[in-house]
């Protein structure tokens, strides 16, 4: 198990430190210097020359890599092009907002699809089975901005049952949840659809398994076998799933919250993109990138810990 | 020719299967119908898509705008006609050159030296490993956004996922009797890898990239959306989404009506693919949606 742990752990901090590079060699590759670029037509000498010292872009380039490496690593990700902020503190600022939406949607996803998984497997071979794989993979499959501007539509603006912009009052919980409803729902449906079929599938799997059959054979009801034995065992997979199911949410997340005018990580990050403010956008991009490799990494981990076959991968 | 007479009766069973498949031939049929527009969008297209009337704007749906018209009185119904080429002109080219590359990265991974793999496959982990959307918003922050930023951005995505799936298959294909008896008998790496290897990789490969065609069209719409994908005036779903969505309470049709092409053209790729997934290869492993 140690050997996995740092096998894994490194193999992270690899990755991390990769994509860091490559984001910082992107930067050299743009026609035109930075400076210019991110400060637009307007730029007077004068404004360039002064972010230009400050993101340190005067300096021999081996000084520029190290200090970016030597800032990033003490949680300094440069400062905001435009209001000169920190750019961690104005991600920290918003991230809760989109790590709460991540939340709400994956609990939405879990407890609809895993129940939808069941009721196909209680009912499986019947119309209503089919009818639910037709449902889960429409689910899986329609953009989650399309959901989010219909149901902003047909909730916020032709009923009015739900806000349509925001986040909610600060300090106001019913106002907060109310906000977060629409945009849960909206990144949550692919998973609904998707997490619906995966249970299945493993249930399907362990229906045969020998325990299962011995609980038939003492008569037990299908539901009460289907909840209490197969359960058990096809949840594992899924939950080893909704790690990498996070990537996801966070992506969907971005064009939801525009949608939504929804205060977060994905519209600090679209605003940021459209004014080419190169210090805000990396620094979130790799903030969010070292966030999802901790998750995973973690997910790994803990896999590993419960079934011992994925370690004895990497002892070979 | 005997490539010809493999290929032949599999296709044979694949279109009898999509017969017998109700959900498969409703995406079959969808996707010719977006297929269909995209070909003939100037013929289709009963307007000009781009051009301006401002004294019809918001016009609403009737015989002579169909689907109304938008905030700068253009035909609504037109515009979604020619996004039908911006978007299947996207997902084809992207997802085509992405599963090339990808093809021949991972037969490079698979039937090359070892250390060659080792990076290779480290590559592929650092790509994966970040979130899509993310990576996609840093490359259009340096090189601006457009058309060939998207494409770009799309293939870089997709290559890890194809080199992959190749690559596993290209290991365990090498250790298949058949290729054991060639290599006995002295053929050349390359007699292995373009008689044997290749034919066999290509079917799974061609299968994960139609159901991968979807995704590439939701991703162009939503950056599009964003304002940071397809420029306008050059039609797009997701920027025609865009423009409904600023007039959501004036023209709520607008919305309706631009989402409903990416709700169709989305089911039909996926019902098709999966359709053709049943038919061909049932054991291969839907990817997790990233």
């Amino acid at each position: 198990m140690l050997t996995y742990t740092i096998k894994r752990i490194g193999l992270a901090v690899l990755i991390l430190f990769l994509v860091m590079l490559a984001m910082y060699a992107m930067v050299f590759v743009v026609p035109g210097d930075p400076a210019a670029v991110a400060l637009g037509p307007r730029a007077t000498p004068a404004l360039k020359a002064e972010l230009i010292t400050r993101m340190g872009l005067d300096q021999p380039l081996y000084a520029q890599v190290w200090n970016f490496f030597r800032n990033a690593a003490t949680g300094d990700l440069g400062f905001d092009v435009w209001s000169k902020r920190p750019v961690l503190s104005m991600i920290l600022e918003v991230f809760p907002n989109t790590l709460i939406l991540g939340a709400v949607a994956l609990g939405v996803a879990l407890v609809l699809g895993v129940s939808l998984g069941c009721l196909s497997v209680i009912w499986r071979g019947s119309l209503i089975d089919r009818v639910l794989a037709i449902l889960s993979v429409s689910m899986i499959s329609v953009p989650s901005f399309v959901i989010a501007i219909y149901g902003l539509l047909i909730f916020s603006v032709w009923l009015g049952w739900l806000p349509a912009i925001g986040a909610g009052e600060k300090g106001d919980l019913g106002s907060q949840a109310r906000a977060v409803i629409l945009p849960a729902f909206a990144v949550g449906i692919s998973w609904v659809g998707y997490l619906a079929r995966l249970v299945r599938a493993s249930m399907l799997e362990v229906m045969g398994a020998n325990h299962i059959r011995t609980a038939r054979a003492f008569g037990l009801p299908e539901g009460r076998i289907v909840a209490r034995y197969a359960l058990r065992i096809a949840i594992i997979p899924t939950i080893a799933i909704l790690a990498v199911g996070f990537g996801s949410i966070l992506s969907s997340a971005v064009f939801v919250e525009t949608v939504f005018s929804r205060p977060g990580i994905g519209s600090l990050i679209t605003q940021a993109v459209a004014k080419r403010n190169y210090p805000l956008v990396m620094g979130t991009v790799l903030f969010m990138t070292a966030f999802y490799l901790v998750v995973v990494t973690a997910a790994d981990l803990l896999i590993a810990r419960l079934d011992p076959r994925v370690r004895d991968v990497y002892r070979s | 020719m005997s490539t010809v007479a493999e290929i032949n009766p599999r296709r044979r069973t694949a279109l009898a299967a999509l017969r017998r498949d109700p959900m498969g031939l409703l995406g079959a049929i969808l996707v010719a119908g977006f297929v269909t527009m995209a070909i003939f969008a100037p013929l289709l297209a009963p307007y000009d898509p781009i051009k301006i009337d401002v004294a019809h704007k918001f016009a609403p749906a009737d015989f002579a705008h169909w689907a109304g018209t938008d905030q700068l009185g253009r035909d609504i119904l037109s515009r979604i006609i020619w996004g039908a080429r911006t978007a299947l002109g996207i997902a084809l080219t992207a997802t085509g050159l992405a599963g090339v590359i990808g093809l021949l990265l991972g037969l490079v991974a698979g039937y090359g030296p070892r250390w060659l793999d080792g990076i290779l496959v480290l590559l592929f982990d650092s790509v994966s490993s970040l979130p899509m959307v993310m990576f996609a918003l840093a490359v259009i922050t340096v090189l601006g956004p457009g058309t060939s930023t998207l494409l770009l951005v799309i293939i870089i995505i997709s290559i890890p996922g194809y080199a992959r799936l190749i690559r596993a298959q290209t290991l365990t294909l090498q250790q298949a009797d058949f290729i054991q008896a060639e290599r006995t008998i002295g053929a050349s790496p390359a007699r292995i890898i373009l008689r044997h290897l290749l034919p066999n990789v290509v079917g799974p490969l061609v299968i994960v990239l139609s159901m991968d065609v979807p995704v590439v069209i939701m991703l162009e719409a939503g950056l599009s959306y964003l304002n940071l994908g397809v420029r306008p005036p050059t039609p797009s779903w997701g920027n025609i989404l865009y423009d409904g969505y600023t007039s959501l309470r004036q023209a709520p049709g607008m919305v309706i009506a631009a989402g409903l092409p990416l709700v169709l053209a989305t089911l039909g790729f996926t019902f098709l693919g999966e359709g053709l997934r049943d038919a061909l290869d049932p054991k291969l492993q839907l990817r997790v949606p990233k």
